[in-house]
């Protein structure tokens, strides 16, 4: 309260006014702009040394801000020229923004881009395709982590359909020992993104649906999507109780206490569970509605770099993402940080068991990506942000199913449309 | 009699009138005008332009505000806004000031002991960081760890316990609680120094005239502070509408659920610097910003003209 606007954007002003031509980057030196500032301490003691092994004589610094304001505080780095040398990529439109204001270079250059996949890469291209300008560093999957010990007490196994899911919920219900399924609300992007994201590539057949949906062929109001609300609206009776107020922290919290059966789980929980759960987890991949053959994931691709195009050490960047295509960094990025899934084609092991059963799941069902965030979301308003909002309000019970898809669909008639 | 200060100016010489401003009040100028008056205009006229995906702005007058005012789109989230402020704000009207006052009435009373030591405790949580005030009150509020449920069953009343920042009904009060908790002191130290300095004689005449401390307050005290109190008001007033960082540090820039907590601090954030997939609008958060100025100013001058003219100080 005391801290008003006027003078944060006063400071602001202020900070620009002094940095800008201070440029930071001496010869041989990198800093790295990232959201992940969990990862610091791995990428000091490991990722970094790794390199330098091949490259002595380069200077890294990893420079993470806090993942909710990476977004808000690169931008303003950008703009003031004060930004590192290498850019870690959100996927998509935010990265493309970037790319489009001549803030990042393209890597098509880049030796070894041709190790990855044309879908590893789609994150991080115009939207013709022609032009690459993040090299993909790794992908997340979604899907369902349980304490292993909670099962076997209450005698139940993985459900593969989401009739036996509900029955394995039920029967936790009963026993009471456990809360049954863990997930809050009051961050609003559990519900959307572990809910929502996570069982519903099922419902609209994964990449199919997503396309026929920026096609708009397929709408937010058709079956498969109201369907898919429904099913996490079934959920909120097996949320622990007060969920409406408990955060993602809360729910990490939760289960890594032994307190909670099963996690919607994202990927990239499994190095949090691993610091501090002192239970056997395993994983399951979203159980599958009645009635549905073929199996997909949410595989999501989600963390690049590129090179800023203001930096001053360019020669070195390159240098340095050129290694990133190696399976060398894939092999420790993998395994420093599992549930963090490498996107070159060369085969990586996965040494944690439980990143090793989620990654195995590309084996036998079929990778999407969230399909909020390719165009749809760049608009307003933004159909991520939308669907945060909406999925939170329908597990509340707040919104019904219908609403919501109407909701949304409202949303995305107002800005966007796609050629038929 | 030493000479009045207008006198000697009148006398100076006109240049070393001009040196001496300079000298004293130059440097307040030009950091003021630096910190504050550009970065005021500099945004007034940013929300004059629109830019492009490639960067480029372009001038389009007030069409930004149109916008924000016209299109449902925007409209709605903005009067959303305005009228959770508006809450807000009436929340501590409500509650922050009459305590702080009653808790000032309570120090200044003559036979209080340890009265350090409640000063201090009850003006500690303004000097919190508000991080750290939103990351207590959400575990003390949490349904899964928190003590509120534990303290409210101990007294039989779990019943009423409710997850109230996760409610669309609950949230918003609760946070504007949590504000008033924090922020208490600060009437309640305005209004105490108030107190302290009426003066000895008037509070003894009054006793000599048989009244009590009850009433000595109401009759006697409360009146002498009311400069005072209108001064907090109008400061609570500007601070709260332009709040941002209690709202974003427990409930994120989409200050669910269902923008039940969505402030004008918040939903600039939103759009100035954007969230998640949603790219930042600086030209239309510029807008938005404006428009919060001129809120504030509107207020501030009905503040002037219709309270503080009539305020009547009392001089001793």
């Amino acid at each position: 309260m005391r801290r008003t606007f006027k003078a944060a954007l006063g400071a602001e002003v202020a900070a620009l006014a002094l940095l800008t031509g201070l440029a930071s980057a001496e010869a041989g030196s990198l800093k790295i702009e990232s959201w992940r500032n969990d990862d610091a301490d791995i990428w000091n003691s490991k990722i970094i040394p790794a390199f330098n092994k091949h490259y002595p004589d380069i200077k890294i610094e990893f420079a993470p801000s806090a993942p909710k304001e990476y977004n808000a505080a690169l931008n303003a780095r950008l703009d003031g020229g004060t930004a590192g040398d290498l850019i870690t990529c959100r996927p998509f439109d935010a990265s493309l923004a970037l790319y489009q204001k001549h803030q990042l270079d393209s890597v098509d250059g880049i030796k070894g881009m041709d190790n990855f996949s044309d879908v590893a890469k789609a994150a991080w291209q115009t939207d013709d395709g022609k032009t690459t300008f993040c090299v993909p560093m790794a992908s997340v999957i979604a899907g369902f982590i349980y304490n292993k010990e909670a099962f076997a007490k209450v005698g139940v196994t993985e459900p593969k359909t989401l009739d036996e899911l509900h029955a394995v919920l039920e029967k936790f219900k009963k026993d009471g020992t456990y809360v049954p399924l863990v997930m809050g609300t009051a961050d609003q992007w559990e519900a959307a993104t572990m809910g929502f994201q996570n069982i519903g590539p099922d419902y609209w057949k994964g990449e199919t649906g997503r396309a026929n949906l920026i096609a708009g062929k397929e709408k937010l109001t058709d079956p498969q999507y109201v369907a898919a609300f429904k099913e996490i609206a079934s959920w909120a009776p097996y949320l622990g109780s007060g969920f409406q107020a408990q955060t993602y922290a809360d729910s990490q919290n939760l289960f890594s206490l032994g307190k909670g059966a099963i996690y919607a789980a994202g990927s990239w929980d499994i190095s949090t569970f691993r610091g501090q759960a002192k239970f056997a987890m395993g994983a399951f991949p979203p159980p599958q509605p009645a009635g549905t053959t073929d199996c997909y994931i949410s595989d999501h691709t989600d963390i690049a770099m590129g090179i800023n195009a203001a930096s001053k050490n360019k020669e070195d960047a390159k240098k340095f993402l050129e290694w990133l295509t190696t399976p060398e960094f894939a092999t420790i990025y993998a395994n420093a940080l599992p549930g963090f899934f490498p996107l070159a084609k060369t085969p990586v092991k996965v040494e944690d068991d439980v990143a090793a059963t989620m990654v195995g799941w590309r084996q036998t069902c079929k990778s999407t990506i969230r399909n909020s965030y390719q165009i749809l979301s760049r608009g307003t308003p933004n159909l991520e942000n939308e669907l945060w909002n909406v999925s939170a309000q329908v597990v509340n019970g707040k919104l019904t199913p219908e609403a919501a898809g109407k909701q949304l669909q409202d949303g995305l008639d107002k800005w966007y449309k796609p050629a038929k | 009699m030493a000479e009045p200060i207008s006198h000697v100016t009148a006398q100076m010489p006109r240049a070393k009138l001009a040196g001496l401003l300079l000298f004293f009040l130059g440097p307040a100028v030009v950091i003021y005008s630096l910190f504050s008056i550009y970065p005021l205009v500099a945004t007034m006229a940013l929300s004059t332009y629109t830019s492009d995906p490639s960067g480029a702005r372009s001038f389009v007058g007030l069409a930004n505000f149109a916008t924000l005012l016209g299109d449902a789109l925007w409209s709605k989230p903005f009067w959303n806004a305005l009228g959770n402020n508006l809450i807000f704000f009436v929340v501590h009207m409500c509650v922050q000031n009459p305590v702080g006052i009653a808790l000032a009435g309570l120090l200044s009373l003559p036979r209080v002991r340890l009265k350090g030591f409640y000063r201090t405790v009850m003006f500690l949580p303004t000097m919190l960081s508000v991080v750290i005030v939103g990351f207590s009150w959400n575990l003390i509020l949490s349904p899964l760890w928190g003590v509120a449920s534990g303290a409210l069953k101990a007294v039989g009343l779990g019943s009423l316990f409710a997850p109230w920042l996760g409610l669309e009904s609950s949230a918003l009060v609760t946070l504007s609680l949590i504000s008033v908790w924090q922020f208490v002191g600060i009437p309640m130290m305005l209004v105490y120094a108030a107190l302290l300095n009426i003066p000895e004689e008037l509070i003894d005449a009054a006793r000599v005239d048989g009244l009590g401390q009850f009433r000595i307050f109401f009759h006697i005290k409360l009146p002498l502070v009311l400069p005072t109190i209108s001064l907090v008001s109008v400061l609570t007033f500007v601070a709260n509408f332009n709040a941002f960082d209690l709202i974003y540090s427990v409930k994120g820039a989409l200050a669910g659920p269902n923008f039940a907590t969505d402030i004008l601090g918040t939903f600039f954030y939103r759009t100035f610097f954007g969230n998640q997939l949603q790219l930042g609008n600086p030209t239309m958060g510029a807008a938005v910003a404006t428009v919060m100025f001129f809120i504030i100013l509107l207020g501030l001058c009905l503040y002037l003209f219709l309270v503080q003219r009539r305020i009547r100080r009392y001089a001793f």
